[in-house]
């Protein structure tokens, strides 16, 4: 039943569940950050702006019960970011938690990465279900005795309890970033990880906290002379030599570490020239990239733009060998969207287990899934409208002008509030997590 | 060439829309987000270069008429018969001239020379350059005769009342550099290391030769709040407007915007209402325009 392969068309999409608050009335400390389900799939962790992370877990699919994929629910929380303030620049830090990577798991707990703007925490969250019960020397409630009314020993024992995750830091990785941390990505190799700011990229060792060693550094020597940014990275998933980032001016450079200790130099720069017919005043801002991904083939890299998905061959670099459209009525209403700063959105995007589709968010809690094996596309709502269980997806369709027909939404009726920035996919089946400004969504194939 | 058709808003609200998102910045929480700056910057300097082909188009085509006007009727006084011809055509060419490369080096010479002459006026390649949308690295200055015309021509221009402001000519740019904690001063390609941010010093860097005489800028200043900030607080050196065109321009000075419009900004903001009858609805952002002529980015890193 696990068949990651296929979605657009060939999938319907049911509603799951719904994580969240269901007033309108957003708390801002609420609004979802950062998604990712971990290597398995069995767990789904969220961050959001009050620095705070929910870990859903799968509950352990009974086959015997109706073929419906089991449910996530609620399996730890705690607060992994605060607000700081640095005294030296007189800046506050939000604790807006910007990526959660999770790490391979190793042993019985599971580990993950948190990073805010500054500052990057593995934490380890382990599953007690046992306790230690009679000690000779100390009480049940922990007191100690009196050794004189000790008269007999016994040999502690475990005893079942009711489970209690609980979640520990076990690693500050702090002071590396003067500039605002945008992605964190562990390596293949399981010890290593990467962490990217506006300027410069750095190595970690997942176990040494005082050491990062710099990678990349594309500061120029005079501020004035900046002309573009790193706005995301990510290593390989296979080759742990090989990362990529990419930058506001729409390139993406690869890099080899076996090359040189520095990799400034790029060994290979992927850019498509720009279409002059298309130019604007806000050229460089819709074409800056929001997210870079790997395929889990490491074949195939996406890209994603305010206004395009892009997948590259990581053969070819001077073009992509796919292009998808996400929302190209908005077009015509950069203005406004720069007036009310939405063109800054970053959007992230991801690959389905098998590569063969790509999903992607946008406005009005619409999100769209992209199928590359069929070239079809597909554009679904997120919404506490269609929240029966099991309810299917209706496909829905932006009139971009002229007659609107029946069941099309007009741009112009467009909510730009409503975003959804944030989505993940389970690695292997086709379950997909949407976050929308404070819930989240949870979608799944129909099964017949 | 840029597309406007999605611009219901010309170039200049786009401006005063940028510069208000860069002042909001500075008070946002988790401090200035470096790549939405460097956006907005982008945004900035696309629109300034829209504003200033149409002003100097608009100026060309006055100014052409004008003079070609004036030498047709010098001419007809010495041969009425065969030269109005010429000129009527030579006044549809440039006047009609839809090339805003030729427009504006047609602009450019008349500024420099003073010596309107039919003849002188020809398009160049070169003066092409700067009008194409290009994403250059600030320092390259396309071509310093531009900036040259920009700062002689920007002045006439602006329909602004203050001419202190009209004046003034901002050419440094201060940097604090978030690594070494360095306050760092470029004018007219001087680097000056200032003292450190940290003990927030108005030092002013070592004077460079090329300066002249710098206008009595107290009365600007009175006007303006102080900076109530972290921002090392920079006084802009004025300089008269007329040395302004013959000084060197090899790199793009960059005003510190965020200095004079962190203060000056808000005081622009609120005298907007007062002053829209008065400029008939133009924004003040003009007044940015004809002040600032020679930057190209108004970023200030941090």
């Amino acid at each position: 039943m696990a068949g990651a392969g296929g979605g657009g068309n060939d999938v319907q999409w049911c509603f799951s569940q719904v994580k969240g608050a269901i007033d309108d009335d957003v708390a801002e400390a609420d609004i979802i950050s950062t998604v990712e389900f971990n290597h398995s799939g069995e767990l789904l962790a969220t961050g959001d702006k009050g620095g705070r992370v929910v870990i859903f877990q799968q509950e352990t699919e009974n086959k015997s019960q109706s073929q419906f994929r089991s449910e996530y629910n609620v399996y730890s929380t705690f607060q992994s970011h605060e607000p700081e303030f640095d005294y030296l620049k007189s800046l506050e830090i939000e604790e807006k938690i910007n990526k959660i990577r999770w790490l391979p798991q190793k042993n019985a707990a599971q580990f993950l990465l948190s990073t805010n703007d500054k500052t990057i925490k593995l934490w380890k969250i382990s599953e007690r279900d046992k306790r230690p019960e009679g000690y000779n020397l100390k009480e049940e409630d922990g007191r100690y005795r009196d050794a004189a009314t000790i008269t007999t020993l016994r040999v502690p024992v475990f005893r079942p309890m009711d489970l209690m995750v609980e979640a520990s830091p076990r690693r500050v990785f702090a002071n590396a970033h003067t500039y605002h941390i945008n992605s964190i990505s562990v390596n293949s190799d399981n010890e290593t990880y990467l962490s990217a700011d506006d300027l410069r990229i750095n190595l970690w060792h997942l176990e040494i906290t005082d050491r990062s060693f710099n990678i990349v550094d594309i500061k120029p020597a005079n501020m004035e002379e900046l002309t573009e940014v790193i706005t995301a990275a990510e290593f390989h998933p296979h080759q742990c030599n090989t990362f990529v980032y990419s930058s506001s001016k729409g390139t993406i450079r690869l890099c080899d570490m076996r090359a040189s200790a520095l990799c400034d130099k790029h060994s290979k720069l992927f850019e498509e020239p720009e279409d002059p017919s298309n130019r604007s005043f806000f050229s460089e801002i819709i074409s800056s990239i929001s997210d870079v991904k790997f395929s889990h083939n490491g074949r195939y890299m996406m890209t994603r733009d305010y206004l395009s998905v892009k997948i590259w061959d990581l053969n070819m670099e001077n073009r992509p060998v796919e292009t998808y459209q996400v929302h190209e009525y908005l077009r015509s209403k950069l203005c406004s969207l720069y007036e009310n700063d939405c063109i800054f959105d970053k959007f992230e995007c991801c690959w389905n287990g098998n590569d063969s589709v790509v999903m992607t968010g946008s406005y009005n809690n619409f999100f769209r899934m992209l199928d590359r094996s069929q070239r079809r596309d597909v554009t679904l709502e997120a919404s506490r409208e269609s929240c029966k269980p099991r309810q299917v997806l209706k496909p829905r369709r932006v009139c971009a002008g002229g007659k609107r027909k029946k069941d099309e939404i007009s741009v112009d009726s467009l909510d730009f509030n409503k975003k959804i920035l944030h989505t993940a996919w389970h690695p292997q089946e086709n379950i997909i997590a949407v976050a929308t400004t404070n819930n989240l969504y949870i979608f799944q194939e129909k099964v017949n | 060439m840029i597309s406007t058709m999605e611009c219901a808003v010309d170039a200049q609200s786009l401006i005063s829309i940028s510069l208000r998102k860069i002042h909001n910045s500075r008070t946002q929480r988790g401090g200035i987000k470096l790549h939405k700056n460097l956006l907005v910057s982008y945004v900035l300097r696309n629109a300034r270069q829209v504003y200033m082909n149409e002003k100097y188009a608009e100026i060309y085509r006055m100014q052409q008429y004008e003079e070609v006007m004036t030498v047709c009727n010098e001419i007809q006084e010495l041969n009425p018969l065969d030269l109005v011809e010429d000129c009527e055509e030579q006044t549809g060419d440039c006047c009609g001239s839809v090339s805003e490369s030729a427009s504006l080096c047609g602009a450019l010479l008349p500024v420099s020379h003073q010596a309107p002459s039919v003849q002188h006026i020809q398009p160049s390649s070169a003066c092409s350059v700067p009008l194409a949308l290009q994403n250059e690295e600030v320092c390259k200055s396309p071509d310093p005769s531009f900036y040259r015309s920009c700062c002689a021509e920007a002045y006439p221009v602006s329909n602004c009342d203050f001419s202190p402001v009209n004046n003034m000519h901002c050419n440094k740019t201060t940097v604090l550099d978030l690594d070494t904690h360095v306050v760092t001063t470029v004018e007219n390609g001087y680097l000056h290391q200032d003292c450190c941010a940290s003990l927030q010093q108005c030092c002013q860097g070592a004077q460079s030769p090329a300066k002249k005489r710098k206008l009595d800028f107290g009365y600007y200043v009175s006007e303006i709040e102080e900076v109530p900030d972290f921002t090392p607080c920079k006084r802009a050196k004025f300089e008269d407007s007329s040395y302004a065109c013959t000084e060197p321009l090899d790199t793009s000075n960059i005003s510190n915007l965020i200095s004079i419009f962190g203060s000056g900004f808000t005081g622009l903001v609120s005298r907007q209402a007062d002053l829209e009858q008065a400029l008939n609805g133009q924004f003040c952002s003009k007044q940015a325009l004809a002040s600032l002529g020679a930057w190209t980015r108004a970023i200030v890193a941090f």
